[in-house]
């Protein structure tokens, strides 16, 4: 009984040494999840802030209340900083007036006081240079490879233009990786609305209108805390080629890329005889386009035979078009066995050997939109052990299963019968 | 009067074959109710059967969670939109989406997938069932696998001018089950995404080379099906077929004259 027990006890710890030992590794390749994220609210203190029509309060004074309540509201391991604009220069010169933009809080840790302090003496001053705050904020949060993102929260449309603030959000977003801009429009009119829905569209983030104090603060909290929980993984670059002989070859893992309207971008992977390959493309609209697209994502040998392709297709508001598909080399290595043993070959060489995949990724979008960038491409890529098909089924199922097994029963118990009945009856003649 | 009692033991085992096993009560204790939404495939929040989901949010966002299913479960999503009262401007036409593991779009067999709310809609619902999850499946072809599922809700029209007003939206998610018997094969490996950070090689992974994978044993139980309502029925038939060969016997005993 004890040796029972010890060996139960013993059987038990080898076990958890050995999950250990496996997930160890699974853990190491890991890096970049650690980085805490670091987000940026920037607020517009421009002269138009000071507009009292939100119940009957200004503008300003409701955002630094809102402010106020997220600030304390804060975890502690957020990495946020505040950056304002339009807030010092209250004069006519539009070139002085444009450079306006100041970071009053840097980012790290926030010490809640201090926060609450540079905030409540802001006063509303100057123009609106969305474009250069974005700039700005984004250099603040540096490129630490962590996601970083940026709360925008403004009342009016960008008064120092040029540059196109969606324009400076598409290049940053372009630039840099992992740079997301969620905007926050106070009372929007028409032109703020359009404004702000090109510049958080331009990088996967998303708008909102606040026409209320409880609106406001709302929806800041849950910006900041979705900024504070970062993603899974954090994507690593690649950069894919025209063709396929000098594609990438990719391990298991995330990627992103950037690819242009109807361009073809070719990746290279290697499978294994006895692996699957799992791979899903997904294509986000950075842009305003045509209301009809599709997204194909192919695999091809080498040579250009496909072997399998994933697709998908849309009209109307998206925000990604995403396509996948499983391939394994299972039964293509059950053809290279028969012909190696067809043609006699000395070994079956051609059935261990790993098989180089080519992955294209094309669109089919359309957008009358200008520009050099191409739109945000996330690849996914995963080999795991290939799925054999199943042999036919070796046990029965159904009515009708039962039924011809019953009638052959039953022919066979009459025939047995008659057999017997025969038998008997020669052998009593006998 | 034996082969009469042979039959009516007959027949009481195949009862019991036929009376699939009851399914087990799910777990009463609902897991705490969520209140955020994803905003990417990669940030989509987890959810569970029979979970409460309550998230605010504004018009035009994209909202994404995920879930995971097994095989023969039959997802059942539904989605109930609050929509502002005031600054509407016209119709908006919403859509629920699921995505496999692999983020192929996975078909809704029923359920309002995407309904237009007039103008003066308080609210808009939505759902989606999915084809019974398969245990196994071609490698080419899209049926719904083992693995994680993604939702998206998102309107697809929607007036420039509704943009971020504020709404409410819940979802429950029900994964009845559906006939588990009816599937051959297994997937090696369930559709969940390897979330690492990737990395680009210069020389393709080194071939596992053939010796390395050692012989199996000669003994081995691979080739018997795993448990299933298959094996009853089998049985059953098996022993159907036994009383009727009895019964066939009989019948061509000569009757004895009294």
């Amino acid at each position: 009984m004890i040796h029972k027990r010890l060996s139960i006890v013993v059987a038990t710890g080898l076990i958890g040494a050995a999950t250990l030992l496996g997930a160890a590794p699974a853990n190491a390749r890991e890096p970049g999840a650690s980085e805490p994220p670091r987000v940026e609210l920037v607020l517009d203190v421009s002269g138009s802030m000071a507009a009292a029509d939100i119940d009957g309060e200004t503008r300003i004074a409701v955002a630094k209340r809102a402010f106020g309540k997220v600030v304390d509201a804060l975890p502690a391991t957020t990495q946020l900083g505040i950056r304002v604009l339009g807030a010092t220069y209250g004069g006519k010169d539009k070139k002085i007036a444009c450079q306006d933009t100041q970071q009053i809080i840097p980012i790290g840790p926030v010490n809640q006081v201090q926060a609450k302090n540079a905030i409540a003496t802001l006063k509303p001053t100057g123009y609106t240079p969305i474009g250069l705050a974005l700039k700005q904020a984004a250099a603040d949060l540096g490129d630490t490879g962590a996601t970083r993102r940026i709360v925008l929260i403004t009342d009016g449309e960008d008064t120092c233009t040029p540059p196109d603030p969606c324009e400076v959000a598409r290049d940053l977003a372009a630039q840099g990786t992992h740079l997301v801009v969620d905007t926050l429009g106070l009372t929007p009119d028409e032109k703020t609305r359009k404004q702000l829905v090109c510049i958080s569209t331009a990088t996967g983030g998303t708008f909102a209108a606040a026409n209320s104090e409880e609106e406001l603060t709302d929806r800041v909290q849950q910006l900041v805390d979705r900024a504070a929980t970062p993603p899974p993984v954090q994507p690593a670059t690649v950069t894919g080629t025209g063709s396929c002989a000098n594609a990438p070859l990719l391990a298991p893992g995330v990627y992103t890329d950037r690819e242009k309207i109807s361009e073809h971008r070719f990746y290279r992977v290697a499978v294994q005889p006895d692996q699957e390959l799992r791979a899903s493309v997904s294509v986000a609209l950075d842009r305003a386009v045509q209301p009809d697209y599709g997204v194909l994502l192919k695999a091809s040998t080498t040579d250009g035979r496909e072997l399998v392709r994933g697709l998908d297709a849309g009209s109307g508001r998206t925000d990604v078009l995403s396509a996948g598909l499983r391939w394994s080399a299972d039964e293509q290595k059950a053809d290279a066995k028969a012909s190696a043993e067809a043609a006699d070959a000395d070994t079956d060489d051609d059935a261990t050997r790993t098989t180089e995949v080519c992955l294209i990724v094309s669109n089919s979008f359309a957008s009358k939109v200008v520009t050099d960038t191409g739109m945000p491409v996330e690849l996914s890529i995963d080999l795991v052990d290939a799925s054999h098909t199943p042999d036919a089924p070796g046990l029965g199922r159904g009515f009708l299963f039962l039924l011809v097994l019953a009638i052959a029963g039953l022919l066979a118990g009459v025939l047995a019968g008659w057999i017997t009945r025969y038998w008997v009856a020669t052998w009593r003649e006998n | 009067m034996r082969i009469k009692q042979l039959a009516l033991a007959g027949a009481v085992v195949f009862g019991v074959a036929a009376v699939p096993a009851p399914a087990l009560a799910d777990d009463p204790s609902p897991a705490p109710a969520v209140n955020t939404a994803g905003t990417s495939f990669l940030t989509a929040v987890p959810i569970t059967a029979n979970q409460a989901v309550q998230v605010g949010a504004v018009t035009g966002d994209y909202l994404y969670w995920q879930f995971t299913a097994e095989a023969g479960q039959r997802p059942d999503l539904t989605a109930t939109v609050a929509l502002p009262d005031k600054g509407r401007s016209g119709d908006e036409s919403w859509i629920v989406e699921v995505f496999d593991g692999l983020r192929r779009r996975q078909a809704c067999v029923a359920g309002e997938q995407s309904p237009v709310a007039a103008k003066d809609a308080a609210q808009v619902t939505l759902g989606c069932r999915l084809r019974q999850v398969r245990s196994w499946a071609e490698p080419q072809d899209g049926d719904p696998l083992p693995g994680t599922y993604y939702v998206r809700l998102s309107s697809t029209k929607v007036p420039e001018g509704d943009l971020g007003l504020p709404l409410k939206v819940s979802l429950s998610l029900a994964t009845p089950k559906g006939d588990l018997d009816a599937d051959q094969g297994e997937l090696a490996k369930p559709l969940v995404p390897n979330n690492q950070p990737g990395t680009v090689l210069t020389t393709p992974a080194s071939s596992v080379s053939p010796s390395a994978e050692p012989e199996k044993s000669s003994f081995s139980a691979d080739w018997l099906p795993d448990f299933s309502g298959r094996w009853f029925w089998t049985v059953g038939g098996g022993i159907l077929a036994a009383l009727t060969g009895l019964f066939g016997f009989s019948l061509t005993r000569r009757r004895r004259r009294v």
